[in-house]
């Protein structure tokens, strides 16, 4: 057995235990380790060769690997260290240890002051959402496609039906025109896009791609390989009108339907899982059920932009740092998070009031879309926060921020109203 | 065995065998693994790339008693005797294998008056140890059954198998004693002469041969055409099902099944080997024997019935569908032929769900037949009975692991997450005997790609590993038939 | 003519209409901000994008160096530049913003490395 010991061990090396890394040795952890599954660094973002990264964080318009080539940079300045291909199969939050594979070590053990879960998530499948049919080849999930294709070098398909209209179903639909296939159609089953309006725009309409929203794959044809789908618009409880059914041949599939996160480790290791997000329920330092064991990016709640990751990853880093040094602040009491009116969801879940003085961003997801609305924090009767915005939908995060000395009972509600 | 043959100054090359198997599935594998302890040349071909067969590869996993069986009957006979035969074949073999046993739960007063005529029959099949339950001992074996439940019978040799580890077991087995197989190789006809099997033609060539066995499952009428012994229709009847995550909220131990009704015999929930759940089938008849898609209607069925045995079964939980066709056959039963015109061919048909728990105990019942006839068949003495299969990185315990990594660092790179599965399991599957071609037959073999994922994270990296060890570019590898293949070139 | 015109540089997406010929706008309406009407002038008559896509290694064939125009580059252009890419192979070690296609389709911008490669 090879045993390292460490202040912070993060496990997984994308953006989110990249920037978790670099700020929990900013915060004064000696031995930052990260446990990274694949050969390099970088995770998802290493096949993510399109732009729109980093406008908030650094205000220019990168690409998925720069975007974490400036923090691998910065990593390696500031000696973060890391293990490659390597997969970690246990964490124990009593012990502090981490067992994982490395083919050049071979079993290793981490002993660590604190840990940061990073680990992603992963894509909702073609069987998750039962789409019946037959099963030829020719069916990927986007995000598999992406991989074959930008880092593989290997073209998936010709003639591309796209269901889902989530951000990596239409960057596929640009990508794969770019490499010459015929993108048929864009599928969405709601009657509204998922994803943002500029990749519509600009993976979707600079290419002529047709977007049918409100329109389902109701059965996948052919034998060997996909031969064609059968796609059928979908009245107000999203069931298919079979009358209104067409047949587009096809010779691929990408499915860009949702994302889970990847909390397999999290929950075997018995850290509290919030139903609605699936990943582990946090305070504002990102701290799970586990005292010791912190989380961020997609395997916490699923982000549309890297830059908040990075944000809220770089929280973990910090307070998993100060837990591994012993300068975790003392909590006096618990605040729990209630969802009002058209909340999905709230991230995080409580918050730890402590002596310190806090601004803490409640990042939450609306139920549906609305226009002119007010986004509202209530501790009690009192309205501590709040925001009005021309457009909430559930494909764009919405935040508050709240002042930790404002609250003042046992749980604070955030709400959308509507306003006249 | 290959024979040069000289004739007109050409070369050509002749297979030659003594008995030919048509059809890799469970039980052509089975007899193939039977006849190779004897001093006989065996063939096996089969149209996929793989051994592994069409309804051998898509069913409940189950290996039946036989206790409902229509008694008397040859396929009462054969399930009854292969039950306890699999204890010495899963040791034997190296196969993923359960007592977990079945409970029949009675939900509604008119099916809790029918458990006694089911237990009687069961007496008649000679399955004496089907015991009836209370509601409140299936309700304690059961905790997730319907709170309804009025009682039920308990039958304790019902098993769970891995059903391709089973086939591939058989099938490397039988190679080890040297059967050949070839497979993508499709059967075009059958030469006869004078009463007699001479050859048989299929698309890999002209194989000589004294003795076909028609194994083909879905394809044996079609076969049997080919000899003029088709006095029978397959009818595929399909049948859908699920599976759910190895975390799904609701879970059953034992297989739970419904009391038949004169229609169905109705669809089960129970766990797979792995620690899945199964749910399903359908039973639906079909002209085509090549549609295999599940449908809206048939899985809405699936969970409305199984829902009246465990009410919190989590459908949304599921990780895939897929529905397998059953070769019924009209007319129906269990069917084993050898005809006095037509020496040296050997009928199998009506090989339906019982097809894989009976594969076993048909593999014997075969050759002693083939014995009776005439055929002498002399024991080798250099047969090697145990198979062992591929080292399950996740199963071992940690000095283990530490020892395989040791000895071959591929066992420390995990290439499928949802099932940690090294890529050492994957070189094996591809470079042990009849090793794995295409993409489902890494699958089947150390189940890259048969978690929760289906294959999203593992796909790409197992169609990179199959080109590189088998010398060829992505776009030729397959997903597992010819012309299915997985990308259409390089992008640069 | 007549163009709606999405904007795309917030999530607020508004539907801007504007009217000119060429390289001329005499009506822009419908915007919500400065940097919206600067947009859709620009969206106009000289739409723009920043093309992203990856060059062959040579002697790596199962590996893709990802490139970058250095700046937005005429939307027309963009299957041109896919053509001149599709037959550039650079070798190893490339840089992170090495030049890999200078001037990319006389458009004056340079395809760029996006990442490093040993």
């Amino acid at each position: 057995m090879y045993d390292i010991k460490c202040d912070v061990a993060i496990i997984g090396g994308g953006p989110a235990g990249l920037a978790a890394a670099i700020a929990a040795k900013e915060e004064g952890a000696k031995d930052v380790l990260i446990l990274e599954r694949d050969n390099a660094l970088g995770g998802i973002l290493q096949q993510c060769i399109h732009p729109g990264f980093g406008l908030t964080r650094f205000h220019a318009e990168l690409t998925g690997p720069e975007y974490y080539g400036r923090f691998v940079d910065q990593a390696d300045e500031l000696g973060v260290s890391y293990l490659l291909n390597s997969m970690v199969l246990q964490i124990n939050h009593e012990t502090n240890e981490i067992l994982c594979t490395n083919s050049e070590h071979g079993m290793t053990r981490v002993h660590a002051g604190s840990m940061v879960l990073a680990m992603g998530c992963r894509e909702r499948t073609r069987a998750n959402i039962m789409i019946p049919g037959s099963r030829p080849a020719g069916l990927y999930t986007a995000g598999a496609a992406q991989r074959l294709v930008n880092r593989q070098n290997i073209m998936v398909g010709k003639k591309v039906v796209i269901l889902g209209s989530g951000d990596i179903g239409m960057i596929m639909a640009r990508r794969m025109s770019l490499e010459g296939a015929q993108v048929v159609m864009v599928v969405e089953l709601m009657p509204y896009l998922a994803g943002l309006t500029r990749n519509r725009v600009q993976c979707l309409d600079d290419f002529q791609i047709p977007l049918k929203l409100a329109h389902t794959i109701t059965r996948i044809e052919g034998t060997e390989r996909v031969t064609g789908v059968w796609v059928a618009p979908v009245d107000e409880n999203k069931q298919p009108i079979k009358a209104q059914e067409e047949f587009v041949p096809c010779d691929t599939v990408l499915f860009s339907v949702g994302l889970i996160p990847e909390n397999e480790l999290t929950r075997s290791a018995g850290i509290a899982i919030d139903p609605i997000t699936n990943g582990p329920a946090v305070n504002q330092y990102m701290q799970t059920s586990a005292p010791s064991v912190f989380a961020c990016g997609n395997v916490v709640h699923v982000n549309d932009l890297v830059d908040n990751v990075s944000e809220e990853s770089a929280k973990a880093g910090k307070y998993a740092a100060r837990y591994a040094m012993n300068q975790f602040p003392e909590t006096f009491q618990t605040v729990s998070c209630v969802t009002g009116r058209n909340v999905r969801y709230l991230c995080p879940q409580t918050i730890q009031v402590t002596k310190e003085t806090e601004q803490i961003s409640l990042y939450f997801r609306v139920l549906w879309p609305e226009q002119n609305v007010r986004l509202i924090a209530r501790c009690g009767d009192e309205i501590i926060a709040k925001k009005n915005e021309f457009r909430v939908n559930p494909g764009e995060m919405n935040h508050l921020i709240v002042n930790s000395t404002k609250l003042t009972g046992e749980t604070v509600t955030i709400e959308v109203i509507k306003e006249d | 065995m290959m024979l040069l043959v000289i004739y007109e100054r050409k070369v050509f090359y002749v297979l030659k065998t003594d008995v030919l198997i048509i059809g890799a599935g469970a039980v052509g594998c089975a007899i193939a693994r039977e006849l190779s302890k004897y001093e006989i040349d065996v063939m096996v071909v089969d149209k996929n790339e793989d051994v592994g067969g069409d309804a051998s590869k898509s069913n409940s996993a189950i290996i039946h008693t036989g206790y409902d069986a229509t008694p008397g009957t040859l396929e009462s006979q054969l399930v009854v005797a292969a039950n306890p035969m699999y204890e010495q074949i899963v040791r034997d073999l190296d196969v993923p294998f359960s007592k977990i046993g079945a409970i029949l739960p009675a939900i509604t007063e008119e099916q809790y008056a029918k458990l006694p005529e089911i237990k009687e029959k069961a007496f008649r099949n000679h399955v004496y140890d089907v015991e009836f339950k209370t509601g409140e001992e299936l309700l304690a074996m059961e905790p997730n059954l319907n709170p309804q439940v009025k009682g039920g019978l308990y039958i304790p040799r019902e098993s769970i198998i891995d059903p391709f580890i089973l086939v591939q077991a058989y099938a490397e087995n039988a190679n080890m004693n040297g059967v050949e197989f070839l497979l993508n190789t499709k059967v075009t006809g059958i030469q006869t002469e004078n009463g007699r099997i001479k050859s048989v033609e299929t698309t890999s060539g002209d194989i000589e041969t004294r003795y076909v066995i028609n194994c083909a499952g879905l394809y044996c009428d079609e076969i049997a055409d080919m000899v003029g012994k088709a006095d029978y229709k397959v009818v595929a009847r399909k049948g859908q099902f699920f599976i759910l995550d190895k975390n799904t909220s609701c879970k059953v131990q034992h297989i739970v099944l419904p009391i038949p009704t004169k229609v169905t015999k109705g669809k089960l929930m129970c766990p797979t080997i792995h620690g899945n759940m199964l749910v399903g089938p359908t039973a639906e008849d079909q002209d085509s024997k090549t549609d295999k898609s599940t449908s809206a209607e048939g899985l809405d069925s699936i969970t409305a019935d199984v829902k009246n045995l465990v009410p919190n079964v989590n459908i949304r939980d599921t990780i895939t569908q897929y529905s397998g066709l059953r070769p019924n056959r009209n007319p129906e039963g269990l069917h084993f032929d050898m005809y006095e015109d037509l020496e040296g061919y050997i009928n199998l048909s009506g090989v339906r769900s019982t097809g894989l728990t009976l594969s076993a105990s048909m593999g014997k019942y075969v050759v002693q037949q083939m014995m009776y006839h005439g055929l002498d068949l002399k024991l080798k003495t250099n047969y090697i009975a145990k198979r062992k299969g591929i080292v399950k990185f996740h199963e071992c315990s940690l000095e283990q692991q530490e020892a395989l990594i040791r000895e071959n660092p591929l066992y420390g790179n995990i290439i499928c997450r949802c099932e940690t599965i090294t890529e050492a399991e994957i070189l094996d599957a591809i470079h042990r005997p009849l090793g794995a071609r295409s993409v489902d037959a890494i699958k089947r073999r150390v189940r890259a790609g048969m978690g929760r994922c289906q294959g999203g994270f593992c796909g790409p990296k197992v169609i990179e590993i199959l080109a590189r060890e088998l010398n060829c570019d992505p776009s030729q590898i397959n997903k597992n038939i010819t012309g299915s293949q997985m990308a259409v070139g390089t992008t640069r | 003519m007549k163009k709606e015109i999405i904007c795309t540089v917030c999530p607020r997406g508004c539907h801007i209409d504007v009217i000119g010929e060429g390289e001329t706008v005499t009506s822009v309406e419908g915007y919500g901000c400065k940097r919206g009407l600067e947009y859709a002038s620009q969206e106009f008559t000289h739409p723009v994008r920043i093309l992203t896509t990856t060059v062959k290694i040579a002697g790596i064939p199962g590996d893709l160096l990802t490139v970058r125009s250095a700046a937005p580059l005429p939307k027309e252009k963009l299957f041109d530049c896919m053509e001149v890419i599709r037959k550039v192979e650079v070798s190893a070690p490339v840089k992170r913003y090495d030049v890999i296609v200078e001037n990319i389709c006389e458009t004056g911008i340079d395809m760029v490395a996006t990442k490093s490669i040993l």
